[in-house]
């Protein structure tokens, strides 16, 4: 359980959580939806600027446990320059492996790879779902 | 350490023997229960009467004329007399069994609330209300204009009783708080409460889930005009709810849900009420539920609630000196082990509670981490969530010492300095 542990924790995501990259508002921002997993009391803000063809900039802002604010900042990084069905993509993923799917060889989804412990605490897979669902829902919004 | 007194109250070590989820491993590690105020463990009395009940008895009660629907109604019915004497309530005519207290909390805002509350009336509650004596007064405030009001909670974890004054007038119809806060393990001072609103012509109910459990409760010496209580936080088991209520009250109150038991006559277009607490019991009650619920206030009256109040004051004092003496742990609510039950809500400097929870976990030690449906104190308090430690009559003062060896844990994988 303590090597599953080191899984769940990454040195990468507690990186994350400590020094997240893209905290921060947008006040020009495309579009601003808000978070929240009514049973542990984690929030997430996200925006956006851009459009659907290209997201140019994203910031996060919020407060939770280290999963879900490092899975909000990792997957911030990975979303800026994409196209939204691009982002659509790297989400279906993410879900298939909190499911315990193995990523392919040659597909890259940068730090938020780390999350693949999680798979092992079904409980906190929901910290780290509470970034990409408030992403889909912002990317319907633009 | 006080382990001698600490023994003479409860026979722990004995205790402990009647539990066999205790035994449990849990990842590899000897299972710390240490979240009793969401629910308690259940002593095998309390397995073999649900057992018994449906391997021997099983009838539907108050109707049928065979053996086995008589045995039935006699061992739900006995209940009702125990959970009387429990409460230390007049008759078990004031004792009404529902599914939880969350229901017995809803019954009364649906039955006596709706009926009675007018625009403008008041609703006094506080600030560190469980959502189950909440969100209730929420929806009949909504339905009949009320005004909901609330007590504020000091930094310290206390009701700010200093403006009770100024929140209780003649407006104020009913007033609902908790006996012990589930969060802050506050022991609320509610004899001036009760005192000053029935004074002037208001109600009050107690939502004793998190007392019940945990301290001996009249409520003749309360004078409280209703409480609620839960099974399963007592040892018995889950879907058995209470409600007391002066059976004065009870008859003045609208029935809350309809159907079979509950009637007197039934015509096609209308009926008539059966007495109490009858009118209340509509359809078929969790009747294994409330009998194996029996056999678990048999088990808290042989050990006696003073000495099970007395033994956890004992684990709340080693507790609080143990968690208090950790520089970056902050303990809510009362700074003593007083004013408060065996419940310990704390955090670790900026360490969110799930991320606490999980890597105790790992160690064996089930915590709470979370809001503990008590969002409103948790604004109050400026955080989005809290780690809380329970403890129950099976926990030992070394369960206290295994936290504190977790916490050391939990600094050591997140490399906090200490």
């Amino acid at each position: 359980m303590i090597n599953e542990l080191d899984s769940l924790y990454r040195e990468i995501i507690l990186e994350h959580y400590k020094s997240p990259s893209k905290k921060g508002d947008l006040p020009n921002a495309a579009v601003t939806v808000e978070g929240n997993n009514p049973l542990c009391g984690d929030e997430l803000v996200y925006q956006l600027e851009g459009n659907p063809e290209c997201i140019t900039k994203v910031r996060f802002s919020g407060n939770g446990c280290a999963i879900s604010q490092a899975a909000a900042s990792m997957l911030a990084d990975e979303l800026e320059g994409k196209s939204a069905a691009e982002i659509i993509t790297i989400i279906t993923k993410l879900k298939a492996m909190m499911q315990g799917q193995p990523l392919d060889e040659e597909e890259d989804l940068g730090d938020l790879e780390s999350l693949a412990g999680l798979s092992k605490f079904p409980v906190r897979v929901k910290c780290a779902a509470l970034s990409w669902n408030v992403i889909e829902q912002a990317l319907k919004q633009l | 350490m006080e382990t001698t007194t600490v023994q003479a109250m409860l026979n722990v070590d004995q205790i402990r023997k009647d539990f066999p989820i205790l035994s449990r491993q849990i990842h590899g590690k000897p299972l710390v229960y240490l979240d009793n105020a969401a629910t308690s463990q259940k002593p095998q009395v309390v397995l073999d009467a649900l057992s018994q009940y449906y391997s021997n008895t099983n009838a539907n009660v108050h109707r049928g004329i065979h053996l086995l629907a008589e045995e039935a109604t006699e061992a739900y019915e006995a209940v009702r007399v125990k959970t009387a004497r429990f409460l230390n309530a007049p008759s078990e005519k004031c004792i009404v069994f529902t599914r939880n207290a969350t229901e017995s909390v809803n019954l009364l805002a649906q039955s006596w609330g709706r009926s009675q509350l007018k625009p403008g009336d008041e609703i006094l509650l506080t600030e560190m209300e469980h959502h189950s004596n909440l969100v209730p007064w929420q929806m009949v405030a909504e339905q009949t204009q009320a005004k909901l009001q609330f007590i504020p909670v000091t930094d310290d974890g206390y009701l700010a009783l200093g403006q009770i004054d100024s929140l209780i007038s003649s407006k104020t119809k009913i007033v609902s708080l908790t006996l012990m806060s589930n969060v802050l393990g506050t022991i609320n001072a509610v004899d001036e409460v009760i005192e000053k609103a029935q004074a002037l012509g208001a109600k009050v109910f107690l939502d004793a889930a998190q007392a019940a459990p945990h301290m001996p409760i009249d409520v003749q010496a309360l004078g409280c005009d209703a409480l609620v209580c839960s099974s399963h936080k007592m040892l018995g088991p889950t879907g058995v709810g209470v409600l007391y209520a002066k059976e004065e009250l009870l008859e003045a109150m609208p029935p809350f849900l309809g159907g079979g038991e509950m009637i007197l006559d039934v015509k096609l277009e209308k009926s008539t009420w059966n007495e109490v607490p009858f009118k209340f019991e509509a359809g078929t009650p969790n009747i294994a539920g409330v009998v194996a619920f029996g056999a678990a206030l048999d088990y808290l009256t042989e050990l006696g609630m003073e000495n099970v109040r007395a033994y956890e004051h004992q684990i709340a004092e080693y507790a609080f000196e143990k968690l208090s003496a950790q520089p970056d742990v902050h303990i809510y609510g009362p700074q003593n082990a007083t004013d408060r039950g065996a419940v310990f809500s704390f955090s670790i400097d900026e360490l969110h509670p799930h991320d606490i929870g999980t890597v105790l976990d790992a160690h064996g030690i089930a915590v709470r981490a979370g809001h503990h449906c008590a969002k409103p104190l948790m604004r109050r308090y400026g955080v989005p969530a809290m780690a809380r430690a329970s403890f129950y009559i099976y926990n030992q003062l070394s369960d206290v010492d295994k936290l504190i060896e977790g916490i050391q844990e939990v600094r050591h994988f997140f490399k906090i300095k200490h």
